[in-house]
């Protein structure tokens, strides 16, 4: 089966169908984590008392993280603009570069998961752990699902560009969009969790 | 965007970079007004206008927003709404004093 206006945009909305479809994930992507910071914020309040989280985690890896992330959605651009400017050899190089960027924020909070599993801090351990893992689990479940889709578009999907440019210039600004969007929920998760 | 001249994506590469730069010195703020030990409320205003600001800068540039076709802008003017509404659930049960 063909699938419709995936280069060209489709006359009644002006996108192109993939681009309409990440925002519209984004937006459901908007309402998981707003649920989940909103079960937060009423958690917080409600509890007698809460400890500052730079008192139990470790600030200077999560700003490293922080960095890592942030760096990674530049590298993630700046792929996307080596298509725009018909480069492949420098998208493989800073696609390469996202790829790596995911791999090593998913190094640093296994490290710091792995200190607390190693303290015998599980989940279950309090209210302040129940809420940092969940927030910090999903969000690295979601690491991981653009790490494998920017993998992909790296490796066997970039054969694409050899038959259709703009299709796969389009995908790499899709996978980009989430991406950003991942880099965008850690901006918030960070402050939230780690320095308040 | 999708066809974008070549000067036009060199001047977007430009601007990418100074969004990063900024990016990196908002961070470089947050971790260390955090070191001040502000009030809770005090705290939390700066850390979520500063993460705000951030998440714009992200939203906006590398997202392209700023020159998004309208639909999209609408429908995140939707999730929008829906988003704040979700996060004043939590400030109704707290002003709830019935029972």
């Amino acid at each position: 089966m063909q699938i419709p206006f995936t280069v060209a945009a489709r006359p009644d909305t002006g996108l192109h169908n993939a681009k309409l479809g990440i925002w519209l994930f984004l937006a459901s992507e908007v309402m998981l984590f707003g649920a989940l910071f909103s079960s937060y914020i009423l958690l917080r309040v409600a509890a007698p008392e809460w400890p500052h989280g730079s008192t139990l985690l470790n600030v200077p890896l999560a700003t490293l993280n922080t960095v890592i992330l942030i760096s990674s959605s530049v590298t993630m651009v700046m792929s996307w603009a080596s298509l725009m400017l018909k480069d492949f050899a420098k998208y493989k190089h800073y696609m390469g570069l996202t790829i790596l960027c995911g791999l090593l924020f998913l190094l640093v909070k296994g490290f710091e998961y792995g200190a607390k599993f190693s303290h015998g801090i599980m989940p279950g351990e309090d209210l302040f752990y129940a809420t940092y893992f969940t927030l910090t689990g999903l969000h690295g479940l979601h690491v991981v699902g653009g790490i494998v889709v920017n993998f992909y578009f790296w490796g066997p999907g970039s054969k694409m560009w050899q038959t259709e440019p703009q299709r796969f210039t389009n995908r790499i600004e899709v996978a980009g969009l989430y991406w950003h969007f991942v880099d965008l929920v850690w901006i918030f998760l960070f402050p939230t969790l780690y320095l308040l | 965007m999708e066809h974008a001249s070549p000067e036009a994506i060199k001047k977007h590469v430009r601007t990418y970079v100074i969004v990063f730069v900024s990016l990196m010195a908002l961070t470089v703020i947050t971790v260390a007004i955090s070191y001040l030990h502000l009030d809770v409320t005090a705290a939390v205003i700066v850390a979520m206008f500063i993460a705000t600001i951030k998440g714009s800068l992200v939203a906006s540039y590398f997202m392209h927003l700023i020159s998004e076709k309208k639909l999209i802008v609408l429908a995140l003017i939707l999730t929008a709404v829906f988003f704040i509404a979700l996060m004043a659930l939590p400030l109704l049960g707290y002003h709830d004093t019935i029972g």
